[in-house]
């Protein structure tokens, strides 16, 4: 079953860029899909019309049934409730542990104590950070800093989970670190990713599928492609 | 219980925030407290300016003199007419020379005076003193009775009423400007504070955004920030006015100049008035935030 469909969309920005032209593609439930292209390529824009940062000006985003495009602004956090996202920049609260930054995102959809408790040990538990719950983030590297943000991205467990570049700011070893962790969250939790990267190694190794894109056209939507093909 | 979770949270968020952004909650907090002082003395100004003009049209009596030459069955026909009237209450009759011992024990320069005038020579008359059931028909009354055979001249306070409550009235309307624009520079130092924490928690709100907080979630701490800031500025003003104005009745010993003014007892009128201020403060506190979180928080 397809979790994301998209129909004839397009994105052109207020200054006049179109980033996407006419996108069509659908992707199914529980896959591990690339987003891959050069800077302006249109990946980024692609991911925010998936959690609905930016709303498409012509066509159709469906995710989980439900049409984004259409959703008014007040309604969104209905969408991000049931998606994850991960940012290269982790965009973690300096000021929290690991683990109230991960229990930050329970907390602010108003679940309870003891419901936050578990479910924030196992998020921390799955990317391998049990036993830093009470680090803060300065005190942690970069690769440990962006599972806490995945941790915090599946806490809530989503059907989705989003990445944009999220090895962006991480050297290869650590990067591959995080492909493992994100590939256990694919397999053991059937949570579909999409990532959005530029890093061809990675890519390469983890023989997924991949959507390719050129100045905000599809070039090509490949299952287990590579960044060279 | 959810509902109560997430109150609970931002008010969590609301306190810490007016601790962090410490100085310039102060300086809300400050001009609050200026704003309800004021308000508090208009607030009690006014309700004691309409608790003694009700007093005074309540004690309004109509004065009629008796003409000079009138003779006794005269005064029994003005007797019977002013009891005809429907507007009228209650009288009482007094002849001249009771007017005098009145006023001679009244006062002792009345005394000399009077002393000098024998009884041909005295400008006082004979009075009924009426009451009336409705002041406000105390006009036509009034002319009535002075229509009657013998009736010298009437005379009631409405003219004198009538300037001091036109006085109060325009003092209230000047208060009530100063304190408009009191409220309109504290609405604007709020929106200030507020629109400095928005923009300290910036990540924080994008984050929120992101995890999936409904927007209520997100603006709610806000708005509870101003109004905290309202409830701390109101408790200065609550105090003064409590203990002000008990020891303000406490030394006029309830009665302002004379016994025509008199104050209203403090229990429970501090009290309300307190729920006044602090309720003021609150809103207050409430529209500065709510306009910097529609102005600032761009969700």
């Amino acid at each position: 079953m397809d979790l994301i469909r998209v129909k004839n969309v397009e994105k052109k920005y207020k200054n006049g860029v179109t980033a996407i032209y006419d996108l069509n593609l659908a992707i199914e439930k529980g896959s591990f899909v690339f987003v891959i292209g050069g800077s302006g390529s249109g990946k980024s824009t692609f991911i925010k019309l998936l959690y609905r940062e930016e709303k498409p000006t012509k066509g159709q985003v469906i995710v989980g049934g439900l049409d984004v495009a259409k959703l008014k602004n007040k309604k969104v956090y209905k969408l991000r409730r049931k998606l994850g996202i991960v940012f290269q920049d982790y965009r973690l609260l300096p000021k929290l542990t690991v683990y109230e930054n991960v229990a930050f995102a329970l907390e602010c959809i108003g679940e309870k104590k003891d419901s936050i408790r578990v479910k924030v040990l196992k998020a921390l538990e799955d990317v391998g950070l049990k036993n830093k719950v009470h680090e803060y983030p300065d005190n942690l590297s970069g690769g440990e800093q962006q599972r806490v943000a995945i941790a915090r991205a599946i806490v809530n467990d989503p059907k989705l989970l989003l990445c944009d570049e999220p090895t962006g700011n991480l050297d290869p070893e650590k990067s591959m670190e995080i492909m493992k962790v994100l590939e256990d969250i694919n397999k053991s939790r059937g949570t579909t990713i999409i990532m959005a990267t530029h890093d061809k190694e990675i890519v390469n190794k983890m023989k997924k599928q991949v959507i390719t894109l050129k100045d905000g056209h599809l070039v090509k939507f490949k299952q287990k492609g590579t960044y060279a093909e | 219980m959810k509902p109560i979770r997430m109150l609970g949270r931002s008010v969590r968020d609301a306190v810490k925030s007016v601790i962090r952004n410490f100085s310039l909650s102060l300086a809300s907090i400050s001009c609050i407290t200026i704003t309800l002082i004021i308000v508090a003395v208009a607030v009690v100004a006014s309700f004691n300016v309409q608790n003694f003009t009700k007093a005074i049209e309540k004690d309004m009596t109509i004065v009629v003199f008796v003409d000079n030459d009138a003779e006794e069955k005269d005064i029994e026909n003005i007797e019977d007419e002013i009891k005809r009237i429907a507007n009228v209450e209650k009288y009482t009759f007094q002849t001249k020379q009771e007017v005098k011992e009145m006023m001679q024990q009244e006062s002792e320069v009345f005394k000399t005076v009077l002393d000098t005038w024998t009884d041909e020579e005295s400008p006082l008359k004979d009075t009924f003193q009426v009451k009336v059931k409705n002041v406000e028909k105390i006009k036509k009354t009034a002319l009535k009775i002075e229509s009657i055979d013998k009736v010298s001249t009437v005379r009631y306070g409405e003219g004198m009423v009538d300037k001091m409550v036109k006085a109060f009235s325009s003092i209230e309307k000047v208060t009530y400007i100063i304190v408009l624009g009191l409220v309109l520079v504290t609405v604007f130092l709020i929106i200030n504070t507020i629109k400095l924490t928005i923009s300290a928690r910036r990540k924080e709100i994008g984050i929120m955004r992101l995890v999936g907080a409904s927007n209520i979630t997100i603006k709610l701490p806000f708005i509870i920030e101003g109004m905290i800031l309202g409830l701390f500025g109101s408790i200065i003003p609550v105090i003064l006015t409590t203990y002000g104005y008990l020891a303000f009745y406490k030394h006029f010993d309830g009665y302002l100049y004379s016994r025509l003014i008199e104050l209203i007892v403090p229990e429970p009128f501090i009290y309300q008035t307190s729920l006044i201020v602090v309720g003021i403060g609150i809103l207050v506190g409430m529209i500065g935030s709510a306009s910097a979180v529609r102005k600032y928080l761009k969700i």
